[in-house]
């Protein structure tokens, strides 16, 4: 008998396969999700390089963090904003572009370019256009609107950086939509207009039944991208003005890097992979869910 | 009667395309057309798209006010190699993940997966402390390492699986048959077929690459290292100010390349870069 059969070495196979996957996983993923929970735990001086034990101290710091709550704040109204004009968005432009005529491909092309542009070079642009005499306070100046000095104060800041976030990336849900809306049935369509519904009717009670599984789904992954923003902010305001718009990422990227914490910059940090975590696998449970439900 | 009325809605929607569409096009547009003008003309009120005195100077500046040149072959090379090795590990995993059967292979696809669920910007505290002690601060290792086996890679990993699952047993056979392996049916029959699940899969990965921020603004120090987007944010004068003229001469020669490509790819942009909103 041959040791090495088909299947033996169809095995060995498979381990060599997904060897560098999963190293990459455990190196890059698993093992600094770990070493984040034991530098959490402990207090870093960064001129000796010693570090000391001190439990539970960081978690106790988040309660007395005077910064925090702007902080949680400003991330609940970033990603809230986003998601909200996101999918309002998207879902506008997919109903519009789902019919055929002249230039669709032309226009479907044109709200997806921003996807491809490299963040920071369209966050720069944003930059320039929003400065107190930059091109769209100009444009207003032009109908005798005075524009506010968007990026200096905090409202307006806020409402920049959304924008922009928005602008830039709702291509991709917007092809989502798309692939949605050719999925709802035609024949539902003509049995309702052959009942006389109205297109208005028709759409509440035909198609947003129908596509709402993509549109919730799709919900949840741009928060999840939304938390994870920190290019945009980074470039746009810097977290300012004042902390208007320090959402945790960019926090996360203060204590750890700009005031070297690592001990709390750890500890902020895996307070956002719980929020992000909680998301995805809330996601992952609603697909598993639907997609049998639609079998 | 009704052939005019839908004449009439055809105009209201496309101009109610054209309206939703100018935040989208103008600032590229705007961009483009404000790295080719003399400075002072970049903030006349009311804005002008076209200048009469086009200019190419501050594209001449990018190049001379920082190793530009340089920084673009960083951004290059990085992005391709990050690609080449999360295309390899990425076809792997996913076809051994899809079609061989080896003891634990769920419970390991369920550890892959778990890259998934952890954001980069999480793990790079602890990483950095990682690459501080192997000595691999300013260098591109951390870029390329972390991007091509990392976070971005299980995405595509997941992608080659979910293709490769959908693929017919039959045609492995054939394969089979004639005396292959499974590494030479994987690389023989399976690979080819997969072009369209490798080619989202590269969109994908060089995007991704090509668009680092955090990271390179973490690990790089030395301007000469630096990748594109971070070079981008450091055309500032002596005093601090900003060089506009410059810093959109070199954010068009950035997103004027990838934007070309994509006006001529962009059906397999659009569902490479859908996937990425699909995990």
């Amino acid at each position: 008998m041959r040791y090495w059969t088909t299947r033996r070495r169809d095995v060995l196979t498979g381990y060599l396969f997904i060897a560098p996957q999963l190293a990459g996983v455990l190196l890059f993923v698993l093992i600094p999700v770990g070493l984040a929970i034991w530098y959490s735990l402990n207090k870093w001086n960064v001129f000796t390089g010693k570090q000391v034990f001190v439990g539970g101290d960081h978690y106790a710091a988040l309660a007395s963090d005077p910064q925090l709550p702007s902080v949680l704040l400003a991330t609940v109204v970033f990603s809230g904003g986003v998601v909200v004009l996101n999918i309002t968005l998207g879902l506008l432009i997919a109903v519009l572009l789902n019919r055929r005529f002249r230039g669709a491909t032309f226009f479907r092309t044109l709200f997806f370019s921003p996807v491809v542009v490299s963040v920071v070079a369209w966050t720069l642009v944003w930059g320039f256009l929003l400065q107190d005499n930059g091109g769209i306070n100009g444009l207003l100046h032009a109908i005798g609107v005075d524009g506010p000095n968007w990026l200096q104060h905090g409202d307006t800041a806020m409402l920049s950086v959304i924008v922009s976030q928005v602008v830039r990336s709702v291509g991709v849900n917007m092809v989502l939509f798309l692939a949605a809306l050719q999925g709802v049935p035609s024949e539902l369509y003509e049995a309702a207009r052959i009942d006389g519904a109205r297109s208005r009717s028709i759409f509440a009670r035909i198609t947003l039944p129908l596509i709402s599984p993509t549109v919730l789904l799709t919900a949840i992954i741009t928060v999840v991208g939304a938390l994870q923003s920190f290019a945009q902010i980074a470039v746009l305001t810097g977290g300012g003005p004042e902390l208007s718009t320090t959402v945790l990422v960019y926090y996360v990227f203060q204590q750890a890097f700009e005031f070297n914490d690592i001990g709390y910059g750890s500890t902020l940090a895996l307070m956002l992979l719980s929020f992000v975590m909680v998301l995805t696998l809330l996601q992952w449970q609603l697909r598993r869910k639907w997609v049998f439900h639609e079998q | 009667m009704s052939s005019r009325t839908s004449v009439l809605r055809r105009v209201l929607l496309v101009a109610a395309l054209a309206v939703l569409a100018v935040p989208f096009a103008v600032p590229t547009i705007w961009m483009v057309a404000a790295s080719i003008k003399p400075l002072p003309e970049i903030f006349k009120a009311p804005p002008t798209l076209w200048t009469s005195h086009p200019t190419l100077a501050a594209y001449g500046e990018a190049f001379t006010f920082q190793p530009f040149a340089r920084q673009y072959v960083n951004s290059v090379y990085i992005a391709v190699l990050v690609t080449l090795i999360t295309l390899l590990v990425s076809s792997m995993a996913g076809y051994a993940f899809a079609r061989i059967r080896f003891p634990g292979a769920n419970a390991l696809f369920l550890v892959v997966l778990t890259g998934l669920l952890v954001p980069s910007e999480v793990t790079i505290v602890p990483l950095f402390q990682v690459f501080k002690q192997a000595g691999l601060i300013n260098t591109h290792w951390p870029l390329i390492l972390v991007t091509a086996f990392g976070a971005p890679c299980v995405l595509a990993s997941f992608i080659m699986r979910q293709f490769f699952i959908a693929l017919p047993a039959e045609l492995e056979e054939a394969g089979r048959l004639d005396g292959l392996g499974r590494p030479g049916i994987w690389w023989r029959i399976c690979l080819p077929l997969a072009r369209p699940a490798l080619s989202a899969v590269a969109i994908l990965t060089f995007l991704a690459s090509w668009n680092l921020y955090l990271e390179p603004t973490v690990y790089l120090t030395s301007p000469e290292l630096f990748t594109l987007p971070q070079a981008l944010t450091r055309f500032t004068d002596a005093y601090g100010a900003d060089m506009w003229n410059t810093q959109l001469a070199a954010a068009t020669m950035t997103v004027l390349p990838v934007l070309i490509v994509f006006v001529i790819a962009q059906r397999q942009f659009v569902e490479g870069l859908a996937h990425s909103g699909l995990k």
